[in-house]
């Protein structure tokens, strides 16, 4: 996109999008430490991380929506700036609503942590179903920076593994609920964490779905995946 | 005590849709396009040596405000005033194409078509409010008596029908006979829609009518080309692209004398076709 007659513009509509980057690198490894104290014995002292993080996205929040409300006051934006600027307000919310999700797994690993009836390898599956969102969120983030629609199209694809991953660990979850009963605390941890998992999924999707808004001028947040990728296909 | 299950019981959640507290969206592009007023067909305009308009052809709907926007020379205003055959009045210009006013289908631009004609059908409005040095009253008057209305009752009312249209009426009603000039800008400019009202035109024409007030008058000038819509077609030339998307329903994006686009409001301050308009719009021009 060329730069506007006014560098001020440019230098504001420069500093929002920049601004998303930094707090979508913030909650990115937010997520990699919660995913690593889903995996380890010992707490070492990620979940107070994981919480200061939190607290570091919110500020994000309210100021990238505090610099679109300025945008949208100063420069009545149109075109292409008002979808970006309608977009962002919408992306930062996502991105704060993963920034919970993140907190809530890396409370509850501590409740899964060291129960007997829970093997390591249960655990393990929630964690590599915590490694695919973050994929997502980093594909979803990447088509924001580079405007991708395809990379976009392909994280709205990336969410339906993550409900089926989601519906196999219930499954899992329930049968070994039913056969030894000591797990069950355990498990609806367990089942706590991975739908906030799943949630993350949603999220990033909504935020490559915001990607296709920017770039192609639809509202795509309740099309099918086909849809979508036809959309993205059109000329 | 009611039982919330039992059938005959009044329903215990309101909704506000059910209420008809909150009525149903309007989605906006849900209304068909309207019928056409006038259509700007393979237009060129030449001054002298020089090409203003180039192969413009365009659609103006009935009863909807078309603004034409673009940088300065692109040739909107150029355009604007073919419309009511104003390039006639100096020597050298030539039209080349059609602009068919409907529905009687009348070429505007035909030789064997009266311009005095075509300006009652089509009247405008300028930039700078020009009050004739007349009375307010006489203002409103002048193009009957030119038409040859002389009736003082018939006068009456429809400088009284014009200045009420023109949303004047209440701040001059004592004072018809004071000069126009008297009046502050804003009013000025009214009187001159009054004025511009008063033939019953099909279509006005309003050339950057705000650019000389401030945003007061500005406002209730917006306001006013909304209201007056329902009765007559509006084309309007405009600099300040946040009036273009205020007061019209489509949107011309004029450049170098040539249409580069031509669509609904909405779409054109969303998602442009083109990439020119978008750059235009965004203040990525130049």
């Amino acid at each position: 996109m060329s730069d506007h007659t006014s560098k001020q513009f440019d230098a504001e509509m420069e500093a929002i999008r920049s601004g998303v980057l930094s707090m979508g690198g913030l909650v990115e490894r937010q997520l990699a430490r919660a995913i690593e104290a889903l995996e380890q014995d010992e707490d070492h002292g990620l979940i107070d991380a994981v919480a200061a993080d939190e607290h570091a996205i919110n500020r994000f929040q309210v100021d990238i929506d505090q610099m679109c409300a300025q945008v949208i006051a100063r420069r009545q934006p149109t075109a292409v700036d008002l979808r970006m600027v309608l977009t962002v307000s919408k992306v930062v919310n996502d991105l704060e609503r993963i920034g919970d999700e993140v907190k809530k797994v890396a409370y509850k690993a501590a409740g899964i942590r060291g129960n007997e009836g829970l093997t390591r390898t249960r655990n393990f599956d929630v964690a590599r179903m915590a490694s695919g969102a973050q994929g997502m969120l980093h594909k979803a983030l990447d088509a924001f920076a580079r405007l991708d629609v395809n990379a976009a199209a392909e994280v709205v694809d990336d969410d339906d593994a993550i409900d089926h991953a989601f519906n196999a660990i219930l499954r899992q979850l329930i049968s070994f609920m039913m056969e030894d009963p000591r797990t069950i605390t355990a498990a609806l941890e367990a089942v706590f964490i991975a739908k906030s998992i799943e949630r993350i999924g949603d999220h990033a999707k909504n935020i490559a779905e915001s990607v296709v808004q920017v770039v192609k001028g639809k509202d795509v947040r309740h099309a099918s995946a086909e849809q979508i990728r036809a959309e993205v296909a059109g000329e | 005590m009611v039982n919330p299950m039992d059938s005959a019981a009044p329903p215990r959640t309101r909704s506000l849709m059910r209420d008809g507290i909150a009525p149903a969206l309007t989605r906006p592009g849900a209304e068909p396009a309207p019928p056409l007023k006038a259509e700007a067909r393979g237009l060129s305009f030449h001054y002298g040596t020089f090409q203003a308009l180039k192969d413009i052809t365009m659609p103006v709907h009935e009863n909807r405000v078309t603004a034409l926007i673009g940088p300065s020379g692109c040739g909107k205003s150029t355009l604007l005033r073919c419309f009511n055959r104003m390039h006639d009045l100096y020597p050298g210009n030539r039209y080349k194409g059609t602009i068919v006013l409907y529905p009687d289908n009348t070429d505007l631009l035909a030789r064997d078509v009266d311009p005095i004609e075509v300006r009652m059908r089509v009247s405008m409005v300028f930039q700078k409010p020009n009050p004739f040095p007349k009375s307010i009253y006489e203002n409103v008057a002048y193009g009957l008596r030119v038409r040859g209305v002389s009736r003082k009752n018939a006068l009456d009312e429809k400088v009284e029908d014009s200045l009420k249209a023109a949303a004047l009426w209440d701040e001059v009603k004592n004072r018809l006979n004071e000069v126009g000039s008297n009046l502050s800008g804003g009013q000025q400019q009214r009187l001159c829609i009054a004025r511009a009202l008063a033939t019953d035109p099909e279509i006005m024409l309003f050339d950057e009518p705000t650019s000389a007030l401030d945003p007061i008058a500005t406002a209730s000038i917006e306001e006013l080309v909304t209201e007056l819509k329902k009765r007559v077609t509006i084309l309007i030339v405009t600099h300040n692209m946040q009036q273009a998307a205020r007061v019209s329903d489509y949107t011309a994006y004029m450049y170098l004398g040539e249409l580069v686009e031509f669509g609904r409001t909405d779409e054109i301050f969303f998602k442009p076709r083109k990439k020119e308009t978008e750059d235009y719009i965004t203040g990525r021009f130049g």
